[in-house]
């Protein structure tokens, strides 16, 4: 019975949440309206038949995420220093790296990682041959860069989605 | 001049920080727009102003309103939030467009599509 009525607690419990900050009140009135919308969207959203996620490791993904900030602070003051520094002559490449993680949500986390930290994008991802190409704006070497992505951010990645 | 007169002056400093700090970082962003050789290379400096940028800017929003109103107010979150999530899709798209094109032009600079059996 629970199940049907709320098949995505978490997403349900989120949406709920940014009801009560959007409209700033925890007013009863309020907390109704939002569990209402929660569950109402969440529903929705079990419309698309998404894939289940397996979400496990929570502190592990706390943990990731300071790491994640802390690079984005990092990476910030790199590229800002090589887009001042005119002459410096920029060396930017693509780099094929060989996944392990398969996991859907696993992956669009890892896509928000690459993407928002400032010198790396995500280029394209071949899910055949599971083989991420992403482009690096300031490539100095290349296998050092295959591991960074995979010892920082993939592994955790794969004990918590997969 | 407004109600921001309410602003303590120490309230004000840290406010005027921030904003500089986010405007800064915007800024280092548009002109990597200018500066950069290539289109791939161009794409990196945005993501300056939708992470440090947008952090200090919202930081500045969350200070002041949180100071004029006593109490703290911190749904600017949301903003943050949404832009991370929205981001990886816009760029993913512009990306795989010009990638696409300089494949089909045979350009030396891209790595071509592996083939599967």
């Amino acid at each position: 019975m629970i199940r049907r009525w709320l098949p995505y607690p978490i997403l349900s419990a989120l949406l709920l949440l940014i009801w009560l900050l959007l409209s700033q009140s925890v007013a009863p009135g309020t907390i109704l309206l939002g569990a209402l919308l929660g569950i109402a969207l969440a529903k929705m959203f079990g419309l698309l038949r998404p894939p289940k996620a397996h979400l496990r490791n929570y502190p592990l993904l706390g943990r990731l995420f300071l790491r994640v900030v802390l690079d984005i602070f990092r990476s910030n003051l790199a590229v800002g220093r090589l887009i001042l520094c005119r002459d410096r002559r920029v060396r930017s490449g693509f780099v094929a790296i060989p996944l392990q993680l398969t996991d859907r949500y696993g992956l669009a986390v890892l896509a928000c990682i690459i993407t928002s930290t400032p010198g790396t994008i995500w280029v394209s991802y071949d899910p055949s041959a599971n083989i991420l190409l992403i482009h690096v704006l300031d490539l100095v070497d290349e296998a050092g860069w295959t591991d960074t992505i995979k010892q920082r951010y993939e592994r955790p990645l794969l004990e918590i989605f997969q | 001049m407004s109600h921001l007169d309410a602003l303590p002056p120490w309230a004000a400093i840290l406010v005027a920080v921030f904003v500089m700090l986010g405007a800064l970082f915007a800024f280092v962003g548009s002109l990597g727009l200018l500066r950069l050789k290539n289109f791939y290379q161009r794409v990196h400096a945005p993501t300056l102003g939708t992470t440090l940028g947008t952090f200090f800017m919202l930081a500045g929003s969350i200070t002041c309103f949180s100071v004029l109103h006593g109490r703290p107010i911190f749904y600017e979150i949301l903003i943050g939030v949404f832009l991370t999530l929205t981001t990886p899709i816009t760029l993913m798209l512009l990306v795989r467009a010009a990638l696409y094109r300089d494949r089909e032009e045979g350009s030396a600079d891209v790595p071509q599509a592996q083939l599967h059996e």
